[in-house]
Order: structure tokens, then C-alpha cells, then sequence
């Protein structure tokens, strides 16, 4: 089992005739995804990715011609938010945005209406989504992944969230899946959000969950794995340990400010809630090993 | 992006928030006719001199002057222009004054804290007013925290009369005062959701004995990724506030924090980048920089890294951690190479590169002939740097 997606997901590739979304989508394709249209207004009727993908001028005909109930999003970050919007009022059920750079006041317009549409966003300024061995929704490196695996990874990073699978991966550790959920101060889905579907999730034991400064979306995880008694043991690290207050460390959400949102106390707060915290981001994969032998 | 008080203030009075106003002055020979300005434009007599720079605690630091007469303001204007201000904001190093703002002296009855940033629990903006103004509001928030009024702002509406209300109640305003207040509250929204602010920061908001609501002081962030579409804006954008090195590497698109340590690091992802400083700090080092070279690390991207890592003189070793997703190792390598040897470099360098085409990535930096240490992992790549900054090995 996994979350989210599977290989039953019909996926759409909003921006799929630019250059980075024929690159991506080239490699989702690879990997196996099941990529049923693109979308680049102006460009339907045309085909994509060698002829394998038909072009729509909007999601909603991608959706009425061919089924598609998963997109992603490659297009730049000022017309992001129109993207997403575009798919939420399109019916689509889940929403990938790759996007880095969406404005804020976009996005806070964007989450009130996604929440009211039913839609699920990942992102924006995220990896995306993977399900090891059936679905690749994103720009991560498919063949670092094992399939059939126990463990689900939650991160707000890209290529640490990397480091982590490489790490489960070279210790024979497979995930269920592994989501991205973006470095943005304002993102669709949440740690707790996921946390609840690996909950109901059978195949998935563990779960890593990445972290780093900024926000309280970490403490509010803790707050919310004792609160609804989550048994399934979970691995946490927290970048940003040696960050300086009031800098922003490359991601817009990752900033330490008015003394709120540090490393340290992120990591007191999910120590508190009986998560296994790593120091050393060289640990996670070792630390969840522990963490499934002792179940 | 920060602006300046005085440039916040001209924002504020442009959508139309009376604020205590002034003029600016970067040379002291334009002192004296700036200050007489004031005193005739203002009708006041008593002027203030503040000292312009991107960081609060101005006033405890000795940067703000209540100058009674146009003698005490010509000294305070001479003495704050140019000091070395040190609040604690700006570190122990403190920031130069290139600029001066000379404004009026207003009659002041009570003093408020007016905000509005973004609520990232919520998803939402919110605007919070206090009538503990004046003083850090993460102390009030602390103490006090039923002394600060908050409303949440949905943004598909922005702000309803209702809640510029709510706000002025809280303030127990009454009578004209109250009327002036809500219109100010209605008007500061607008401003902030216009200008693509992610804060707006006024402290104080004052009354005057007079009964005229005024802004004293205005402090603005501004998302950096809206900045596309907010030109006058960017044109606000002090460069003597910012760190050279940090602006050079913006140009080369790479981002970098300078820190106090002496281990640089070159890493691809803000997140592994942040994590490389922590396992660097854990191996008994301390980090001398954050530098995320982003999804793309090229020969031209790795030279570049270098050049403003080892601009750092501080620096006596460095960690390149890569972990190759899109970006292939392989290529990576070529890179590192070609950049050590074309910039001659005198400093030991520890190479981490994991991902796709790793195996090709240590046969070219083993076969290369420049002197790398190759690292197989995160831990390994800390340890080695770590020893190498300590001329433990070379």
C-alpha cells in the first residue's frame, strides 16, 4: 500500500511543453508514471514526450477527455497559483507544485481556495511525491528509492530528503511514500495532514519526518502524534541546528525570527512527544532501523 | 527585503496614514538647512534625529535624539551620522549611519503597537494592535499577552470594517480618534497587501495631545518572491545595508549566508546545505558559511562557489556536498576539478558527491591528479573537513 498515489493515478503535467516539464515528465514517464495529458494553453491537440502524451488547453478538458484525477505543476512562479487554482476548480483531487518562488499573498489566496474546492496541494517549492517502484510525481531521483517497503518519509527539503531515502535504501529499509512537502512559509499539506494517512496506511510501520527551522509546523506535528496516540514509531531531524536568527536559509519558510522557530526547540518539543531525534542528519537511516527492530 | 523607517513612511503616507514626517539627510553640510526644513515646514521648533539603519533598537542604542532646539539638533545630527550604532539587532560589530532622518517633535498622549504579518499556523495575515506600545512586543506577548488584539484577515475579502473596529475598541480609542484609527487600520492593510509585505511594523502608533493618530515609526519586510511585480519597491533596496560578499553571490544566483567559522561549505539544497553545517558543528567544527548552489551545480557554479567561499579569509577548508538528483555527478566532478585547478587552490578541499553516477564521480576525482579528499559519506565528509581545518590532515 501506499498514500496519496499509486500506480492507478492518471497524471497531468501542467507546463509539460516547457523545457523543465518535458525534462521531468521524460523522467516520471520513464519511471513508469501513468502520465494520461499534458496541459500548455494554446498547445491542444498537439502531442508531447515523443508522441506518447496528448496536449490540452486546459485541465478541465484533460480531466473530461482523460480521467485525470493527479497533476503537476512546472510552469514559473508568477503563474503558479493561476496553475493550481486551474486544477482545483478542474475537479483534480491531488495538486503538485514544483514551483520555487510563488509569492506569498498568492499563496494565501490559493490555500483558502483549494481548502474550500477538497483539493490537495503538495508543495508549492517541493520534490513532490514518489511511490517507490509504481508512481513518480516529481523531480526526485527515482532509483534511490526501494519499493515495497515499510517506511513513509515526510520532509520539507529536496535533496536532504534524498539523503534520508539513500540512507533507508542502502540499509534494505523500502518506504510506502515519500513526500516533499515544500520550503515555502505557506503550503498545502502539512506533517500532520500526512502523518494521518500513513496512520490508516497498513503497509507503512515508520515514519521520517524532516524538518527545519521556522514555523511551528514540527511542534504542531508533536502536538498532534500524542494527542491521537500515532503507535508507529517515528524518526525525526531538524536542519538549521547552526543557522543564525532573523537569516533566511535558502528556503522563503526556513528563518528563525522574534526567537521563534529554532532548531533546538523543535527538537525539545518532538523529543517530549517520544520521537526518536536524530543530531546527526548522518543517522536517520540507522535510527529508523532501531526504531522498527525494537516494535 | 528591508527598506529604511523613512522610506516606510513615505509608503504609509502615500496610501494616505498620517505619519511624523521629515527629510533625510546623507551629507552633515546639508544639517542645518534641513533641520531649519523641518522646524518651518512642521511648525515645531523641537525636531528628532534618527539614525537610518536596517535593524531595530535604535533608540537604546543612542541613534534617536530628541533635539528641544536647532543647536542640540545640529549636535545630535553631527554626532549620530556616521557613529558605528550597535543595538541588539546589528551584533557586536554594529552598523554605520549613512543617513540621518530629521523630523518633527510631536506632543505625544499615549503610545501603541501596530502590526500585521503573516500567521503561518493559520495560512492567513494577521493584524494585532496593543496598548503596549513602544516597547518589544515579544515582551508583551510574553507578559501580557491579553493586552494584544488580534484579527485574522481572510484573503479573499481583506480587511471588513467589523475588524478595523474590533481594533480600535482594543486600543479603547474613543470619538474622532477612534474614526481616525479605523480608517488608518483600513488603509495600513491595504498598503501591506498592495506592496507584497510580509510585515508592516509600527512601534509606536501614537496619539497626540492634540487627538491626531500618527505614525512614529515604520518597519517593512517584503517577500522576496513577489518582488517581480513590485517595482518601486525594489527601487528602495539599500545595497550598504547588505553584506558585499552576499550580493556578489546573488549575482551568480547562489545562495550565500556568511557565518564566523572557519569550515566553508558548497552544497547543492537548502536543506542538506543547513544539515552539512550542523554535522560539521557536531565533528567539533564551525561552519564559515551557508552556500546553496541550487539544483544545478556546473563547472561555472562550482568556480564561482569558490571564489566567494575563499573570499572568506577565515577559511581554512572546505566540504562539497553534493547529493546529484537531477544534477549529474559525474559532472560534478569535472567541475570540482577544473575549478581547483584553475583557481589554485591553498586550502584543502573534501569532496561528498552521492547520486547518480557517483561511481564515475570518484574514479575522474581519484584519476584527476589536483589534491581533493575524497568522503564516501555525510559523516565521513564532516570528519575529514573538520581534521583538515585543523591541519590534522591535507
Amino acid at each position: 500500500m501506499s498514500i496519496l498515489i499509486n500506480k492507478d493515478s492518471k497524471v497531468v503535467v501542467q507546463g509539460i511543453t516547457g523545457s523543465e516539464g518535458t525534462f521531468h515528465a521524460t523522467q516520471m514517464l520513464k519511471y513508469g508514471t501513468n502520465i494520461v495529458a499534458g496541459v500548455t494553453p494554446g498547445k491542444g491537440g498537439q502531442t508531447a514526450l515523443g508522441g506518447y502524451v496528448p496536449v490540452f488547453n486546459s485541465v478541465e478538458d484533460a480531466k473530461i477527455e482523460k480521467d485525470a484525477n493527479v497533476s503537476i505543476i512546472f510552469v514559473p512562479p508568477a503563474f503558479a497559483a493561476d496553475a493550481i487554482i486551474e486544477s482545483a476548480y478542474a475537479g483534480i483531487e491531488l495538486v503538485v507544485c514544483v514551483s520555487e518562488g510563488v509569492p506569498v499573498q498568492d499563496m494565501v489566496k490559493v490555500k483558502r481556495i483549494i481548502d474550500e474546492k477538497g483539493t490537495r496541494l503538495i508543495g508549492p517549492n517541493c520534490p513532490g511525491i514518489i511511490t517507490p517502484g509504481e508512481c513518480k510525481l516529481g523531480i526526485m531521483p527515482g532509483f534511490i528509492h526501494k519499493p515495497f517497503g515499510n517506511v513513509g518519509v515526510i520532509s520539507r527539503s529536496g535533496t536532504l530528503t534524498y539523503e534520508a531515502v539513500h540512507q533507508l535504501t542502502e540499509l534494505g529499509i523500502g518506504q510506502t511514500t515519500c513526500i516533499g512537502i515544500g520550503g515555502d512559509p505557506i503550503i498545502g499539506t502539512t506533517f500532520i495532514d500526512l502523518l494521518n494517512l500513513f496512520k490508516n496506511d497498513s503497509k507503512t510501520e515508520g515514519v521520517v519526518l524532516i524538518g527545519e527551522i521556522g514555523g511551528s509546523a514540527e511542534e504542531e506535528a508533536s502536538q498532534w502524534i500524542v494527542d491521537n496516540n500515532f503507535d508507529k514509531p517515528v524518526v525525526a531531524f531538524i536542519a538549521g541546528q547552526t543557522a543564525p536568527p532573523g537569516r533566511r536559509m535558502g528556503h522563503a519558510g526556513a528563518i528563525i525570527s522574534g526567537g521563534k522557530g529554532t532548531a533546538s526547540d523543535k527538537m525539545k518539543t518532538l523529543k517530549l512527544a517520544g520521537i526518536h531525534v536524530c543530531e546527526s542528519p548522518a543517522d536517520i537511516g540507522k535510527t529508523m532501523e532501531k526504531a522498527l527492530k525494537d516494535l | 527585503m528591508k527598506i529604511h523607517e523613512y522610506q516606510g513612511k513615505q509608503l504609509l503616507k502615500q496610501f494616505g496614514v498620517p505619519i511624523q514626517d521629515g527629510y533625510i539627510i546623507e551629507n552633515i553640510n546639508d544639517a542645518e538647512q534641513t533641520i531649519r526644513k523641518v522646524q518651518e515646514e512642521f511648525d515645531s521648533s523641537a525636531v528628532i534625529v534618527k539614525a537610518q539603519i536596517h535593524a531595530g533598537g535604535r533608540g537604546k542604542g543612542g541613534g534617536v535624539k530628541y533635539s528641544p532646539d536647532f543647536d542640540s539638533a545640529m549636535t545630535n545630527a553631527k554626532n549620530i551620522l556616521g557613529m558605528n550604532l550597535v543595538t541588539h539587532q546589528t551584533g557586536p560589530n554594529g552598523k554605520d549611519v549613512q543617513k540621518v532622518y530629521i523630523t518633527q517633535a510631536l506632543d505625544i498622549e499615549k503610545e501603541y503597537y501596530v502590526a500585521i504579518t503573516l500567521d503561518r499556523s493559520t495560512g492567513m495575515d494577521v493584524f494585532m494592535v496593543s496598548t503596549e506600545g513602544g516597547v518589544e512586543i515579544e515582551k508583551v506577548a510574553e507578559e501580557t499577552p491579553e493586552k494584544i488584539v488580534k484579527e485574522w484577515i481572510d484573503p479573499l475579502v481583506g480587511i471588513k470594517s467589523f475588524q478595523a473596529q474590533k481594533l480600535a475598541y482594543g486600543l479603547e480609542l474613543t470619538g474622532q480618534a477612534f474614526k481616525d484609527a479605523v480608517k488608518i487600520f483600513n488603509q495600513i492593510y491595504k498598503c501591506y497587501s498592495e506592496t507584497d509585505a510580509s510585515l508592516v511594523e509600527i512601534n509606536p502608533l501614537v496619539l497626540t495631545e492634540q487627538g491626531n493618530v500618527v505614525a512614529l515609526d515604520a518597519k517593512f519586510n517584503f517577500d522576496d518572491n513577489a518582488l517581480f511585480r513590485q517595482k518601486n519597491i525594489t527601487e528602495m533596496r539599500d545595497l550598504s545595508e547588505e553584506d558585499t560578499t552576499e550580493i556578489e553571490a546573488g549575482k551568480y544566483n547562489l545562495n550565500y549566508i556568511k557565518l564566523d567559522g572557519n569550515v566553508g561549505c558548497m552544497v547543492n539544497g537548502a536543506g542538506l546545505a543547513m544539515a552539512t553545517m550542523d554535522i560539521i558543528k557536531l565533528f567539533g567544527g564551525e561552519p564559515a558559511n551557508f552556500l546553496d548552489v541550487g539544483g544545478t551545480a556546473s563547472a561555472e557554479t562550482v568556480k564561482n562557489g569558490f571564489r566567494i567561499i575563499l573570499s572568506d579569509e577565515n577559511v581554512k577548508a572546505v566540504l562539497i556536498n553534493i547529493f546529484g538528483g537531477i544534477v549529474r555527478c559525474d559532472r560534478v566532478a569535472n567541475g570540482v576539478v577544473e575549478a581547483v585547478k584553475e583557481l589554485h587552490l591553498s586550502v584543502p578541499v573534501v569532496v561528498r558527491l552521492e547520486g547518480t553516477n557517483a561511481e564515475e564521480a570518484k574514479k575522474i576525482l581519484a584519476q584527476s591528479g589536483v589534491s581533493i579528499i575524497p568522503a564516501d559519506s555525510m559523516r565521513d565528509a564532516a570528519e575529514k573537513v573538520v581534521k583538515s581545518s585543523k591541519g590534522e590532515i591535507s
